[in-house]
């Protein structure tokens, strides 16, 4: 069994999957180590799910193995899925038993839980108060807690999300992310996939990308930001005069229209048909702004828009889309 | 081993929470009733047609199914069901045991014998059919199949339920049809003898394995047969709720195997290899009551061997299937 250092909880190598004919997944590789949140990210139909399945044993990899805490997920399932929890798409419980009976339910299933550890998870995911009532009756918010908390059960070294904040109010997001990065700093390591990259900008320390089934990037959140083009938002009068001036700057390149089109909204916003879009270096903006001014150009604005992971998994994916 | 019956006990809260086990408990509890009283009005009837004694009643029986067999217009196959039937209500003339002994245990057991093959299976359906396709349908099935317990002892601790479930639903048919049916014949007939062992040669029966046996020996054989078919029912439903993703469809497919049988053995006795068909072999409880099979060379050892054989291999697809598929949706 190869392990390649002792932090790493879930080792993903090569993994593939074909149904029918068509590959969906080709080769993806990841590692997730302890206290890390890993984030998981692509647009819907990008592979997350299909990936995921088969790292919790729902689908077998046509090829490739997944490990958890070094035992194989297909091989020895009894050994690899007591360490993990997770919560695959919606999180679905019988709805015609209560939240403790579906606790119950799970417990069950596994070795040494007992009815202090339900208290104790029910506690900790705040569902105290209606615990003993139908989960049929729960908003979806109250059935994403109890998900999580029977996800929390088997006391995992792994916790899967897909798409934890799906269907939540933005205060529920909030007190989800909190609550990630507290169990994070107990050492969990937490997988969360999303179609939000906002969300995993905000959560997550590492983030694999993935874009029709293909693994784009793997890194820190940083490392991938870094490597994301700054660009510059230019209102500018004339225009001509202004373009042959930043034209005549090597290190400064003129985004078209198509380029243009992976800003942000709240960038886009800013725009009219005088502005001009760039790549340019952060340390050359004033210079290039002096230069304006002193050639006559009149500047009514200059933006500059933050490197964003949206932006920068949509170059990768080359505007195949987010939603 | 504990953790396994930890899991059947998972599965038998989610059936009882279901409430589909006390749907099968109101459905007897309203139909019993309703046949009891249709069984009471009848006897009444004969009682003002043939008096007190139950010989007349018999006898006329036998006249009236004598003249049919003189009668163009009744198809062969019926006479000859005609012709056992007069000589094994002869037999029971001569020593003087009436058939119709009026009484919840007689009411009982012509009940059953009449559910055997479809009302009782129907009730197991209502169980057994979503068992596993209601896990796929709600999307729990994610949640049994990622903790640390392989998947066919999770099949299996459905299956285990199940079986208890059928054996449940057996007896609580056998329990209220007698508790109801006391109340309109009075709870006695234990003791009552009822012929069995009637051999059949065609339409000629061979009387001399015809032994007396006690109306509650008789019950409790006619019950394990019962048990039996429900339980072959229950697997092949298993199967269909392994392999269909939706309940609805998966008791639809069950259900119209079920009458098709009912509709084959009334017509397919001329199509002999029909008898390979499980749908046909469940009217068990007839051939310990002396009636023809529905199709010619069925006996019990027969319709028990291909019973089995159909109920094994619905296991196996069960087990192969569910162990093996990706959970995709």
């Amino acid at each position: 069994m190869q392990q390649p250092d002792n932090a790493s909880v879930l080792h993903v190598r090569d993994l593939h999957k074909r149904i029918g004919r068509k590959t969906i997944i080709h080769s993806i590789n990841f590692d997730v180590r302890e206290g890390e949140i890993f984030g998981f990210l692509g647009p819907n139909g990008a592979g997350k799910t299909t990936t995921i399945r088969m790292l919790v044993g729902l689908i077998r990899p046509t090829s490739g193995s997944v490990s958890i805490c070094g035992y194989d997920v297909q091989k020895q399932p009894e050994q690899a899925l007591q360490y993990v929890g997770s919560i695959v798409e919606n999180p679905e419980m019988y709805p015609f038993l209560t939240g403790w009976e579906n606790l119950m339910h799970f417990a069950r299933m596994q070795e040494g839980i007992d009815e202090d550890r339900i208290h104790e998870v029910t506690q900790l995911v705040h569902l105290g108060g209606r615990i003993h009532e139908k989960v049929r009756t729960y908003s979806l918010g109250m059935r994403q807690r109890l998900g999580i908390a029977q996800a929390l059960l088997g006391r995992p070294k792994l916790l899967i999300l897909d798409e934890p904040t799906n269907g939540l109010d933005p205060k529920g997001i909030k007190e989800m992310r909190a609550f990630i990065r507290e169990l994070a700093a107990g050492g969990l390591a937490v997988f969360v996939s999303s179609h939000l990259l906002s969300e995993i900008q905000l959560l997550c320390d590492r983030v694999a990308i993935i874009g029709g089934g293909r693994e784009l990037a793997v890194g820190s959140v940083e490392e991938l930001m870094g490597t994301g083009r700054g660009m510059v938002i230019w209102d500018v009068e004339p225009k001509e005069k202004a373009l042959k001036l930043l034209e005549s700057y090597v290190d400064v390149r003129i985004v078209d229209a198509v380029g243009a089109a992976v800003l942000e909204d709240a960038a886009a916003a800013l725009m009219n048909e005088r502005s001009i879009v760039t790549e340019t270096p952060e340390e050359r903006v004033a210079e290039v702004l002096d230069r304006m001014v002193r050639e006559g150009v009149a500047v009514r604005g200059v933006h500059r828009v933050a490197p964003t992971l949206e932006r920068l998994f949509l170059q990768m994916t080359e505007g195949e889309g987010i939603e | 081993m504990k953790r396994f019956w930890a899991m059947v006990q998972n599965e038998v809260v989610k059936i009882i929470k279901k409430k589909r086990f006390y749907i099968v408990l109101l459905i007897l509890a309203v139909l019993v009733p309703i046949f009891s009283y249709a069984q009471m009005k009848q006897s009444l009837e004969r009682r003002d047609s043939y008096g007190s004694d139950w010989r007349l009643e018999v006898q006329q029986a036998i006249i009236d199914n004598q003249n049919s067999l003189s009668s163009d217009r009744v198809p062969q196959e019926w006479k000859v069901y005609r012709q056992i039937y007069i000589q094994q209500m002869q037999y029971y003339l001569d020593h003087d045991v009436n058939p119709n002994e009026p009484g919840g245990v007689t009411f009982t057991r012509e009940f059953i014998n009449n559910s055997a093959t479809l009302f009782i299976p129907l009730m197991i359906l209502t169980i057994a059919s979503d068992l596993v396709s209601s896990e796929r349908t709600t999307g729990t099935i994610k949640m049994l199949l990622t903790r640390p317990v392989r998947r066919w002892k999770v099949l299996l601790s459905k299956l285990m339920a199940l079986l208890m479930f059928v054996s449940l639903i057996v007896a609580s048919a056998y329990l209220i049809c007698y508790l109801i049916a006391g109340v309109f014949f009075g709870y006695s007939g234990w003791n009552i003898p009822i012929f069995t062992g009637f051999v059949l040669n065609g339409s000629d029966v061979d009387l001399t394995y015809v032994q007396a046996t006690p109306q509650w020996q008789y019950l409790l054989m006619q019950a394990g047969l019962v048990w039996f078919v429900g339980v072959v029912v229950a697997l092949l439903a298993f199967m269909v709720s392994v392999l269909v993703r939706s309940t609805a469809a998966s008791i639809v497919v069950m259900m119209a195997a079920l009458i098709s049988g009912s509709i084959l053995t009334n017509m397919a006795s001329a199509w002999t290899s029909a008898k390979y068909l499980f749908m046909v072999n469940l009217g068990l409880t007839e051939y310990l009551a002396g009636n023809p099979a529905p199709i010619k060379g069925m006996t019990l050892g027969f319709s028990l061997g291909t019973l089995a054989v159909w109920a094994a291999v619905s296991v196996i697809i069960s087990f192969a299937v569910f162990t093996k598929r990706d959970v995709l949706t």
